[in-house]
């Protein structure tokens, strides 16, 4: 009995420091393959940590004394995976309600913020975050203007922590396409409610560019002027009026981008991101010519229309790729968002170019939120947010070693490795009582 | 020798029978890496299939004249995939009336028509397991079918012969369904035994009395036979082992309890579905000798996998439970040699057994192994041909062959594969696939009810 039990306090002990790795420690990794991204491939590479950046990345690299020496000798380094479209933290079990904090009441709420509600303890994030994935975008729904989507890193304690710095309000735009399988409204019914809804939607802005300017005369002199009457949902609405905050424009069958392609043009939107585009592929080159940049996903779904091919939803990225589109790649999923890297794969493995699959879960998600500063890439002056595996992500012969977020090495378990762990070799097996 | 010619013979024989109503063809698959699953890797073989039975696999086999051959050089060739759980083709899912249901099948709605079985196929899936919906505590009979694009009879896509088997469902599907949407037991997880229990005392009973009929009948011309009941009818055919039980289920312990059920009447045979807290149990499973047909990674959609792991296909087959991987979605269905390799990165499976989750492992479930899941000779001709290891995420399909024909060719895949267009329809409808709505078990169990719950 002491026996064990000085066996499992020396475990702890051996854990420990890996567990609790502090921020401001240095640490080393060693004869690492290095996928930079953007500053292409290192072999036999050094990259230093230090207070949660990168502060040096490179070959004949000095090893500074009392660093933490991870050896990666046969491993590849890259960016943390960036999932553009998820409900982390927001949505711990799908059927209960009591647990779904993603939507509010009501059509017209962009003041709603999905940062406030994201629960740091989710279950769902360490599961995601062993498997390379650091950063998601987390979204709310529910509505036409259901709230504002933030950018979280997947370790933290509070919100705040967590949040990786950026937030855009999200518009669901007016629907021309079916719900899903037990949508049977008639095509009529279907036409009418989108018509409507666009209609509602251009009242809606009518009023936010009012505001918007109300508010713009009235800050400029405010000595001589009334101060606008306070709309919570025009307050937030002000700043993407304005083109300071972004629009993440949900948005999914050809002719409703081709509308909302109309709609941000008529209203001289500059900060606007595209998100869904299940047929993006059909209208890529409008979408290229106007620059709108594109959030995509899932690509591991089904066509929408019966007489497309079997495989246009795995082309999509590819096509709208190759028009010139830039993408980021989503899961659109919660539980499974650590899926990500096989949506990338299967984006790959129907076309798109594996570097521009990688790209589309690291870098060019860090460039559409702005957040390239920080995030996306490995390179000096960066947040050292990246993970360590044995081979190809992509692959699901690929295990993941090692997470690092903002320089805190994650521990590798979760719900998943831990009923992993227990049952494997359950203890009593079949006997009714543990004799051992 | 003789012995062998005569076995082939009679496996001709055997097999013609049961095709007989459907086309079958000869193809000489030629210089591929043949994953046997059963037998290892056999490189730079060839496979011969005549009237859709595989009739030899060695290397440098030459082709009958008119068969044709299918360049595999460079290619990797599996036994066509088969799907343990399965909702495309049929025209309806649900008989959600009651209960138990044991009497409907959902052989009698099945659509050819359905372009889900097409994609299916273009992800190498070559058989599915069409099941009933999991609104009821015993639902109705599934039907096992061949992915036979373009035969237009729906008796043509039925595997002729395979055994019958019938869905039950245990957990928070029947309890919503009957006690919380029609106020009617099962309301919980014990009226879900009681259920079970009753249902299978009656059966037992009715087969009573009309064995107690049958030998009365012998002496007496006049003896009054029972009443006919088409459900005890079928239930009685569970308790002769005539047909196999496949069980929706989550938790261990309602898993635990539907054991002890059957061992208390006598059945023997099953394969629990989905069974996402099947790791718990593995050995109980395991002594049983109960099968686990699972999903790969689904969790979290409802609170009864909660408490999931995606290391649940290893766990199981490291504890000996026979395990399939199924998809139970006309989404995962086209990529379930995806599924199956995730079991590669939770829990490390070989690359044998990571493809036994979707073929040989099923086929064995279903009780079709003599038949479909693995390239041996005397076995169906149903393979798929793939670019790379079919466990690789780059991995794509270039043909699959369903008795010897091709049914899917990634060279001849025109854009619209329909069978049918309906000429009233102005413009296709577009719909967009919400995750909910491709995981079908969500919905089979009440679609009303749900959507209700949803919208409110």
């Amino acid at each position: 009995m002491t026996y064990l039990y000085s066996l499992l306090i020396s475990a702890v002990l051996l854990i420990a420091p890996t567990k609790n790795e502090a921020v401001d420690t240095i640490t080393v990794l060693t004869n690492a393959r290095i996928v930079t991204i953007t500053q292409g491939t290192i072999e036999n590479g050094t990259i230093i940590v230090e207070d949660g950046i990168i502060v040096q990345l490179g070959t004949d690299i000095d090893i500074p004394d009392g660093a933490q020496i991870v050896d990666l000798a046969g491993l590849t380094v890259y960016p943390g995976m960036i999932d553009s479209g998820t409900q982390m933290g927001l949505v711990e079990v799908g059927s209960l309600s009591e647990t779904r904090d993603a939507s509010e009441l009501g059509d017209l709420s962009p003041q709603m913020k999905a940062l406030t509600a994201v629960n740091p303890n989710g279950v769902a994030i360490p599961v995601t975050r062993v498997n390379g994935i650091t950063t998601v975008l987390t979204v709310p729904s529910g509505g036409m203007l259901p709230g504002q989507a933030a950018l979280i890193n997947l370790h933290g304690y509070t919100p705040q922590q967590m949040y990786a710095g950026f937030e855009g309000v999200v518009l669901r735009f007016p629907s021309t396409g079916r719900r899903g399988r037990f949508d049977s409204r008639s095509e009529e019914d279907v036409e009418k409610a989108a018509t409507e809804a666009l209609k509602k939607l251009n009242d809606t802005w009518d009023s936010a560019e009012l505001h918007h300017r109300i508010d713009s005369t009235y800050q400029a002199r405010p000595e001589d002027g009334r101060r606008p009457e306070y709309v919570p949902s025009m307050e937030a609405l002000k700043d993407v009026v304005r083109g300071e905050q972004s629009l993440i424009i949900q948005v999914n069958t050809a002719k409703d981008i081709l509308s909302a392609l109309d709609w941000i043009k008529a209203r001289n939107m500059t900060n606007v991101i595209f998100s869904g585009l299940a047929e993006g592929w059909r209208v890529a080159d409008k979408i290229a010519e106007a620059g709108v940049p594109c959030l995509v996903g899932p690509v591991l779904s089904i066509p929408t229309r019966a007489s497309d091919r079997f495989d246009k939803a795995y082309k999509n990225a590819a096509l709208m790729h190759e028009a010139g589109v830039k993408i980021a790649i989503r899961s659109d999923d919660t539980a499974n968002a650590r899926n990500l890297p096989y949506h990338a794969g299967f984006a790959a493995a129907y076309g798109l170019p594996v570097e521009a699959a990688l790209r589309a879960i690291t870098i060019n998600p860090a460039e559409i939120f702005g957040v390239d500063d920080r995030l996306g890439s490995l390179e000096v002056g960066k947040e050292a947010t990246f993970f360590v595996a044995d081979g190809d992500p992509f692959e699901t012969s690929t295990t993941i070693l090692h997470v690092f977020i903002a320089g805190y090495q994650v521990p590798m378990e979760s719900r998943h490795t831990r009923l992993y762990e227990e049952f494997l070799n359950r203890n009593p097996g079949l006997n009714k009582h543990n004799r051992q | 020798m003789k012995f062998k010619l005569l076995f082939l013979s009679a496996a001709f024989i055997f097999a013609s029978n049961c095709l007989a109503q459907v086309p079958t063809g000869d193809v000489l698959v030629r210089g591929g890496t043949v994953l046997t699953v059963t037998n290892g890797t056999l490189e730079n073989t060839d496979v011969l299939i005549l009237n859709g039975i595989i009739t030899e696999i060695g290397e440098n086999l030459s082709a009958p004249q008119g068969v044709s051959v299918v360049d595999a050089v460079g290619m990797y060739v599996m036994p066509g995939i088969i799907d343990a759980h399965s909702h495309i083709g049929i025209s309806n899912v649900n008989e959600s009336s009651a209960p138990v249901t044991a009497q409907v099948s959902v052989g009698d709605v099945l659509n050819p028509y359905s372009i889900a079985i097409y994609r299916a196929l273009a992800g190498g899936v070559t058989s599915s397991h069409v099941m009933h919906g999991s609104a009821n505590v015993i639902g109705g009979q599934n039907e096992t079918i061949k992915h036979r694009w373009g035969l237009l009879d729906p008796d043509e896509l039925r595997m002729a012969d395979a055994p019958r088997t019938i869905k039950f469902a245990l957990g928070e599907n029947p309890t919503r369904v009957h006690g919380q949407g029609s106020n009617k037991r099962p309301a919980s997880r014990m009226g879900v035994e009681y259920v079970l229990r009753e249902t299978f005392a009656k059966a037992q009973r009715y087969q009573e009395a009309w064995a107690q009929y049958e030998e009365e009948a012998k002496s007496n011309p006049r003896a009054i036979s029972p009443a006919y009941n088409g459900q005890l009818e079928v239930m009685s055919d569970i308790l002769t082992g005539d047909i196999l039980i496949h069980c929706h289920s989550y938790r261990a312990d309602e898993i635990l309890m539907l054991l002890d059920v059957l061992g208390d009447f006598g059945v023997n045979q099953i394969t629990f579905q989905h069974v996402n807290e099947g790791f718990k149990i593995a050995p109980e499973l395991a002594e049983f000798g109960a099968g686990a047909s699972i999903f790969a990674d689904w969790w979290a959609y409802k609170f009864e996998v909660y408490y999931s792991t995606a290391y649940n296909a290893a766990i199981l087959t490291r504890n000996g439970v026979l395990t399939s991987i199924n998809s139970d979605s006309g989404e995962l269905n086209r990529h379930l040699y995806h599924e199956a390799a995730k079991s590669q990165k939770y829990g490390g499976l070989s690359d044998t057994e990571a493809l036994s989750l979707i073929t040989i492992n099923p086929a064995k479930q279903l009780g079709i192994a003599d038949r479909i899941g693995s390239i041996e000779v005397g076995k169906e001709g149903d393979l798929a041909i793939f670019d790379r290891h079919p466990l690789s995420i780059y991995a794509v399909n270039q043909k699959t062959i369903v008795d010897g024909i091709t049914y899917f060719d990634i060279e001849r895949d025109a854009d619209d594969m329909r069978l049918s267009v309906d000429p009233e329809s102005p413009i296709e409808t577009t719909v967009l696939h919400s995750h909910d709505d491709t995981h079908q078990c969500l919905h089979e169990g009440a679609l009303d009810l749900y959507d209700f719950l949803e919208s409110n």
